[in-house]
């Protein structure tokens, strides 16, 4: 168990905020009811993720991994990890493209139902599946 | 402000405010990124998370409701649940490396070896660009492909709404079966 210093502290205060921003995210997507509340609780989670990733690839007293454009690269210029950032930005490209669909889905859902709220549309699933149940009784002439 | 931003995106219940709270969220992570020194990231984020988000999430809001209702649902469950996932992951940050530290396991594995090849493998001037483009080009294939099929879904999905739209049938037909 690492003791608690305040070089400790100051050192993963940025992993603790982004955990809390995370929670955040979770809350909404668990606690909400509405579809679309819900989508940007996902965003919101997925952010933060990205934060965490960044700030992993962060190194003190580095600079943005860009070198000058005659390329005399200076050895002593510390640069920060690039490969967070790769994988980060193919990973917003793909939340974008998440994002869009699900909110398709919701369009879709609103079409069909009339609602987005998630209790409603349980209540109206609800008296579908009765609906069928007595449906399939009377089909089987009173035996199932 | 970040976590401000989040705490008003969960307070207010109308759903044009939320939408805008999440372009605001998506601005404010984007100037991290640029104090992160991820200013690639900081470019995609503003202009994919904080514009085309924000417009596709008003776009659903023109087609659907803009008011939440109130959850009839008790709020504690979510939160011991949320409690407990965030104390296992702030348990788990413990033995993290602390912030900017140069001797982190992150630094010291392969990207030492990125920046020292891709000046004269590559020639270009960005290094993110020299490994998402060259060394990781079928990760970006991947990305693609995955983009393409969420845009084939998309475009499935609007298109039979607008068919019926034409054909003159409401679509509620199962609304309160």
């Amino acid at each position: 168990m690492a003791a608690f210093t305040l070089e400790f502290i100051v050192g993963h205060v940025n992993y603790w905020l982004f955990t809390v921003l995370m929670m955040t995210g979770l809350y909404i997507v668990v606690a909400k009811g509405n579809l679309v509340k819900k989508i940007v609780g996902l965003n919101v989670f997925q952010t933060s993720v990205f934060m965490l990733y960044i700030s992993m690839g962060k190194v003190t007293g580095g600079t943005a991994p860009i070198f000058p454009t005659d390329m005399q690269i200076d050895p002593d210029t510390v640069y920060s990890n690039p490969l967070p950032h790769v994988l980060i930005l193919t990973a917003i490209v793909v939340g974008v493209a998440t994002t869009s669909l699900g909110l398709a889905l919701i369009v879709r859902i609103q079409e069909q139902f009339g609602t987005i709220e998630e209790d409603e549309l349980l209540e109206i699933e609800k008296a579908m599946a009765a609906e069928d149940t007595r449906l399939h009784g009377e089909a089987m002439g009173g035996l199932a | 402000m970040l976590v401000m931003t989040a705490l008003a995106i969960v307070r207010t219940r109308r759903l044009f405010a939320t939408a805008m709270l999440s372009g605001v969220f998506s601005l404010l992570s984007a100037q991290l990124f640029v104090v992160l020194d991820a200013v690639d990231v900081a470019f995609t984020e503003a202009a994919v998370g904080a514009g085309i988000s924000t417009v596709l999430m008003l776009g659903t809001l023109a087609l659907t409701g803009r008011v939440e209702k109130r959850s009839t649902h008790s709020p504690f469950l979510p939160l011991l649940v949320v409690g407990m996932t965030g104390a296992v992951l702030i348990y788990g940050t413990l033995d993290m490396p602390n912030f900017g530290a140069a001797d982190a396991p992150a630094q010291t594995h392969v990207s030492p070896d990125y920046l020292e090849r891709s000046p004269h493998e590559i020639g270009v001037p960005n290094v993110v660009t020299a490994v998402l483009a060259s060394y990781r080009g079928f990760d970006t294939l991947g990305e693609t492909a995955v983009v393409f099929t969420a845009g084939i879904g998309v475009l499935f999905l609007i298109s039979a709404l607008r068919r019926r739209r034409e054909t003159g049938d409401s679509g509620n037909d199962r609304k309160g079966a």
